[in-house]
C-alpha cells in the first residue's frame, strides 16, 4: 500500500452524486445552432479564422490559437457560421464575449482525421498538434494542456499524476468516463507519459466512486507501464490539484511556482481523454462530457457538442422541475450562478445543476466573525481566513497580500464552516479584484509619472543647452558656423541610439522555443514601448516652438 | 446567490448553546453540595445579560433578535454567576454582569469585538471594588453548622437577612486558596493547613467536586469541536508546572500542583474562559503561549499576589497580548518555504 498523506482541513459536504452516477453517458441531442466562444482557457482568446456564411465542418478549426498561452476553438458540427459577435457566455462575471455561432446543417460531418503516431513526432511538434486540437484541462481550470506537457529544461517529469478525485458534490462527469472509457482514458495517459517522460503514473480516484476504481484498475492492468489506482480518502478538496498531490506523494507545489518544481504534472482524466481522441483518432476537442443534475426530472450525464445552449442540456434531462431559480455551473462549492440559460456549453462546464431555494438553502444572515477558528481548520492552503477577512473588510489590502491572498483557491471550506455565516470566499474576489484594479491603475501611474520626468530631463536639458548658447555667443561674439546646429542634433541623436542599442543588449529577451505568435506578441509589446517612450518626449517638442 | 451554496450546520447559537450544556453538570454538582443559591445567581445574571444586552444593540441600532438569539450574553452570564461566590447578594450580580455586558462587550464595539473576556472583566472589577461580598463564599452542606433553606437564601440574598440569631459565618466560608493564603501568612506549613476540615482530597471539599464536573464538561467540549485542546492543556500544564516547580523546592511553604489545578477558577478558567474565541489567540501555536501565559500568571498572583485567585486577571492579561501573539505566531501557508506576516513574500 502506498502512504496516503493528508492535507489540512477540507470538509465533507452531503454528495449527490447518486442523482446522477447511475445512468451511462448518453449523447446530447444536436442542437440547431451551437454558440462557441473563442476564450475558453485560460491564456489568450483565440483568433476567429471564418466569416459569416463560411461553411465548417465538425472539428474544423474557425479560431486559431494566439500568442504561447492559448488554444485553438472548432466547429462542434458541420454547418454554416452566422454571426461572430459578443454573446453571453457563462463567466462569474456574466459579461458577454466573443462566439462564433454555427448554424447546424444536421449532417454532423467531420473534417479528414488524421491520428498521429506520437512517437515519431518531435516533441514540440507534438505539443502544437495538442494546442491546435483545442486540449485543455477538463477539471474546469481549463489551462493549455500542451503547455503543462512540456517537460522543460529537466527533460522530464519523474511522476505523472490523473486526477480523478472528482470531489466537488453533485458532478457525475469523471466518475461516468472512467467506468465507461477506462481504455481510452489509459491510452491518452500513455502519450502524456511519453511526452514527460515519466517513470511513475498515478491515478487518484476519491474511495467513494468504487465502481471507477475497479474499472481504472482494470484499464490499468492491461497498459504496457506500470499505473497505480490509488483510492483516496473522500474529502473536499481532495480534487484540488496541489492537494491531491500532497495526498499521493506527499510533496507540496510551490506557492509560487509549478508543480513540475516538485517533479509532479497533474491532469484531470478527462483531458487524458481528449488527448488520447486527439492523438489517436485526429479529433479536436467538440464535446465534453457533462453532469446534467440537481432539480431536474432526470439527472445525466451528457456527451455534448460544445456550444450547445445550456436551457438544451436542462430539457434532454427532463427539464428542470417545479422551483427551480436558477442554474449553477459547476458544483455547489465552487460553481457559479449562469448569467442566463441560453449560455452556451464550454470546455470548462463539467456540471450544470438546477438549483432551487430547497436544494440550496438560502445562508442565514452573517453574524460577526467570533474568531472561533473553523476557517481556519477547515482551509485546505493553511491560510487564515478570519485574518484574511478582517483585512478585506477593512479594505487593508496590503496585508491580506501579506497574509497570502492570493494562495487562496476559493475552495469554500471557509465559508461552508463558518458558524457566523460570513461569505468569506465573496470577500476574498472582492480583495484580488480591487488589488488587480490598483495594480492597473498603478501602472497607469508609473506611465504618467515616467512621462513627467522625461519631460523634466528635456526641459532641463534644453534650459542648459540656451545657457550654454547665450555663454558661447556672448564670449565668442562669432558669428556661429552654420550647421553646427545640425552637427549638435546629429550628436545627441547619435548618443541616443547608443544608448538605445546598449538598453536593447542589456534587456534580458528569453524567446528560444517560442512560437512565432509569441514573438509576434513580443515585438507588438516593444511598439508599445517604444510608442511610449516617443509619447513622453512629444510634450517638450511641442512648448518648443513659441 | 454566491458560493458555496451548501454550508455546513454549525452557528453561533449552537456553539454558545453547547458552552451552556457542558456547564451544566458542573451546576447540578453546585446545588447538591452547596443549594439551590446558585440557581438563583444564574437566573438573576441571565436576566441582567439578556436586558442590557438588548438595551444596548437597541441604542446602538442593531437587529435584536438575532444577537439575543445568538446565546453569547448567556454564556457571559452564567459563567460570571458561576465565577462569583453563589450567596453574594443580588446586587453584587446584577452589577457584575450589567458592567460585563454594556462595557465589556457592547461598548467595545459587541460580539466578537470585545478585546477582553467580558465575564472576566466584570467579575475583576466586582472584586475590586467589594472584596469582602465576593469573598464570602457558601460552605458546602457537609461543613456548614447552619443549613439554609431556598427561600432563607433568596431571604439573605435579597434582603441581606438570615434566619434569627444566624451568624454569617455560620453559612459562608473562606475558599481553600484564600485559608491557604492567610494561614501560610500566620506561619503554618502547607501540610497542617491541608489537615483543616475544609480541605478534601485535592483541594476544597465540594469545590473540588465542581472542578471534576468542569472538566467533564470541558471534555465534552472537546469532543463536540467547540474547542481545541491547545489552551486548556497550556493553561494546566503550565500551572501545573509552575505549582511543581515550587513544591518541590520547599513543600512547606507552596501547595503542590493538583491542589492548584482542582482549586479556584482554574477548571472553569481553562475549558470555559481561556477558550473565547473571540478574546483569544487563534493560531495553534498562538494559543499555547496563550494558555501557557494564563497558567503562569495564575499561578505567580496566586503564590504571591494579594488575590484568593489569579484566573481573571491572568485572562485579562493575557487577553492585551493576543494580537501581537498571533501576528507572530502565523502558521506556514501551504507551499510556502516561510511563515506569511514577516515580509518575506515574493
Ligand atoms: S469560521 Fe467564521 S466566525 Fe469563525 S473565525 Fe472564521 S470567519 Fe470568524
Ligand atoms: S476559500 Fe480560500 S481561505 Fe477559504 S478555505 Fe478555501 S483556500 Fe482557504
Amino acid at each position: 500500500m502506498r502512504p496516503l498523506y493528508r492535507f489540512n482541513g477540507g470538509v465533507h459536504p452531503p454528495q449527490h452524486k447518486e442523482e446522477s452516477s447511475g445512468h451511462p453517458i448518453v449523447p446530447a441531442p444536436l442542437p440547431a445552432r451551437l454558440v462557441v466562444p473563442v476564450h475558453q482557457h485560460i491564456g489568450n482568446p483565440a483568433k476567429p479564422l471564418v466569416q459569416p456564411g463560411d461553411r465548417v465542418l465538425k472539428g474544423q478549426l474557425i479560431a486559431q490559437a494566439e500568442g504561447y498561452v492559448s488554444a485553438a476553438v472548432h466547429a462542434p458540427t458541420s454547418g454554416t457560421v452566422s454571426t461572430v459577435a459578443m454573446h453571453l457566455v457563462p463567466h462569474p462575471s456574466g459579461l458577454p464575449d466573443l462566439c462564433i455561432t454555427v448554424e447546424a446543417d444536421g449532417e454532423d460531418r467531420w473534417i479528414e482525421r488524421q491520428p498521429i503516431d506520437y512517437r515519431e513526432l518531435d516533441a514540440s511538434t507534438l505539443r502544437n498538434r495538442l494546442r491546435d486540437a483545442g486540449v485543455v484541462g477538463l477539471g474546469g481550470a481549463v489551462f493549455p494542456t500542451f503547455i503543462k506537457l512540456n517537460p522543460g529544461a529537466q527533460q522530464r517529469v519523474p511522476t505523472l499524476i490523473l486526477n480523478g478525485a472528482e470531489c466537488e458534490p453533485w458532478i457525475t462527469c469523471d466518475d461516468r468516463l472512467m467506468r465507461e472509457r477506462a481504455a481510452q482514458i489509459v491510452a491518452g495517459i500513455a502519450v502524456m507519459r511519453f511526452m514527460l517522460g515519466s517513470q511513475e503514473v498515478l491515478v487518484g480516484i476519491e474511495d467513494n466512486k468504487p465502481e471507477a476504481i475497479a474499472a481504472m484498475a482494470e484499464a490499468c492492468a492491461q497498459s504496457a507501464f506500470p499505473i497505480e489506482v490509488v483510492a483516496v480518502p473522500t474529502l473536499y478538496p481532495a480534487g484540488g490539484a496541489k492537494q491531491l498531490i500532497k495526498v499521493l506523494t506527499g510533496k507540496e507545489a510551490p506557492s509560487s511556482g509549478r508543480s513540475t518544481d516538485v517533479g509532479v504534472a497533474c491532469f484531470n482524466v478527462a483531458t487524458a481523454y481528449t488527448v488520447h481522441r486527439a492523438v489517436d483518432h485526429g479529433e479536436p476537442v467538440v464535446s465534453r462530457v457533462v453532469t446534467v443534475t440537481g432539480n431536474v426530472r432526470e439527472p445525466r450525464n451528457f456527451e455534448a457538442l460544445i456550444g450547445t445552449p445550456v436551457s438544451d442540456l436542462v430539457a434532454a434531462a427532463g427539464g428542470a422541475r417545479e422551483g427551480t431559480d436558477r442554474l449553477v455551473m459547476g458544483g455547489p462549492m465552487m460553481g457559479f450562478d449562469l448569467p442566463s440559460p441560453e449560455v452556451p456549453l464550454v470546455k470548462a462546464c463539467n456540471c450544470v445543476i438546477a438549483a432551487s431555494p430547497a436544494l440550496f438553502k438560502p445562508a442565514p444572515a452573517p453574524m460577526p466573525c467570533i474568531r472561533c477558528g473553523r476557517c481556519a481548520r477547515a482551509c485546505p492552503v493553511e491560510l487564515q481566513p478570519q485574518e484574511l477577512y478582517w483585512f478585506a473588510r477593512a479594505k487593508n489590502f496590503g496585508k491580506a497580500q501579506e497574509y497570502a491572498l492570493f494562495d487562496c483557491i476559493e475552495c469554500g471550506c471557509c465559508s461552508y464552516v463558518c458558524p457566523s455565516h460570513i461569505p468569506l470566499v465573496q470577500y476574498y474576489r472582492f480583495a484580488k479584484s480591487e488589488i488587480w484594479a490598483r495594480e492597473k491603475e498603478k501602472k497607469a501611474a508609473d506611465l504618467a509619472r515616467e512621462r513627467h520626468e522625461f519631460r523634466q530631463l528635456r526641459l532641463e536639458r534644453e534650459k542648459r543647452e540656451r545657457a550654454e548658447k547665450l555663454a558661447q555667443k556672448t564670449a565668442a561674439k562669432a558669428a556661429p558656423a552654420p550647421g553646427e546646429a545640425d552637427a549638435k542634433k546629429a550628436a545627441i541623436l547619435a548618443a541616443v541610439e547608443r544608448a538605445k542599442a546598449k538598453k536593447a543588449a542589456a534587456a534580458p529577451r528569453n524567446v528560444d522555443n517560442l512560437p512565432p505568435e509569441a514573438l509576434e506578441e513580443i515585438a507588438k509589446i516593444e511598439a508599445r514601448r517604444a510608442q511610449v517612450r516617443d509619447m513622453a518626449r512629444r510634450p517638450v517638442a511641442e512648448e518648443k516652438e513659441p | 446567490m454566491n458560493p458555496p451554496y451548501v454550508t455546513g450546520s454549525s452557528s453561533v447559537s449552537t456553539i454558545m448553546l453547547k458552552v451552556l450544556l457542558a456547564l451544566l453538570p458542573a451546576v447540578a454538582a453546585y446545588v447538591l453540595l452547596f443549594g439551590p443559591a446558585i440557581l438563583i445567581g444564574i437566573a438573576l445574571a441571565s436576566a441582567t445579560a439578556l436586558a442590557c444586552e438588548a438595551f444596548m444593540l437597541r441604542l446602538r441600532r442593531y437587529p435584536i433578535k438575532p444577537f439575543l438569539l445568538d446565546g453569547s450574553a448567556l454564556v457571559t452570564a452564567w459563567l460570571l454567576a458561576l465565577a462569583m461566590p453563589p450567596l453574594a447578594p443580588w446586587w453584587l450580580v446584577v452589577v457584575g454582569t450589567a458592567f460585563a455586558i454594556v462595557v465589556a462587550k457592547q461598548l467595545y464595539g459587541g460580539l466578537g469585538s470585545n478585546l477582553f473576556n467580558p465575564a472576566m472583566v466584570g467579575y475583576a472589577v466586582m472584586i475590586i471594588s467589594f472584596p469582602a461580598q465576593m469573598t464570602q463564599w457558601q460552605a458546602p452542606h457537609a461543613l456548614a453548622s447552619l443549613h439554609l433553606s431556598f427561600l432563607q437564601e433568596l431571604q439573605y440574598m435579597f434582603g441581606g437577612t438570615l434566619p434569627d440569631g444566624a451568624k454569617l459565618d455560620a453559612v459562608t466560608m473562606a475558599t481553600p486558596l484564600d485559608t491557604l493564603r492567610t494561614q501560610l501568612k500566620l506561619g503554618h506549613s502547607v501540610e497542617t493547613i491541608r489537615q483543616m476540615p475544609i480541605f478534601g482530597a485535592f483541594s476544597g471539599k465540594g469545590s473540588e467536586t465542581v472542578a471534576w464536573c468542569y472538566l467533564a464538561g470541558g471534555l465534552l467540549l472537546w469532543q463536540q469541536r467547540v474547542i481545541t485542546w491547545h489552551i486548556p492543556a497550556a493553561f494546566l500544564a503550565t500551572l501545573a508546572l509552575a505549582a511543581g516547580a515550587f513544591y518541590l523546592h520547599d513543600p512547606a511553604h507552596f501547595a503542590p500542583p493538583w491542589f492548584h489545578l482542582m482549586s479556584g477558577g482554574a477548571m472553569l478558567g481553562a475549558f470555559f474562559i481561556a477558550t473565547d474565541p473571540v478574546t483569544g489567540a487563534t493560531t495553534p501555536k498562538g494559543k499555547l503561549i496563550f494558555g501557557a501565559g494564563i497558567g503562569l500568571l495564575t499561578y505567580i498572583i496566586r503564590a504571591f499576589g494579594n488575590f484568593p485567585d489569579g484566573v481573571a486577571f491572568a485572562v485579562l492579561l493575557m487577553n492585551i497580548c493576543v494580537p501581537l501573539i498571533d501576528a507572530y505566531t502565523q502558521p506556514r501557508v501551504f507551499g510556502h518555504p516561510t511563515k506569511p506576516g514577516r515580509g518575506t513574500q515574493q
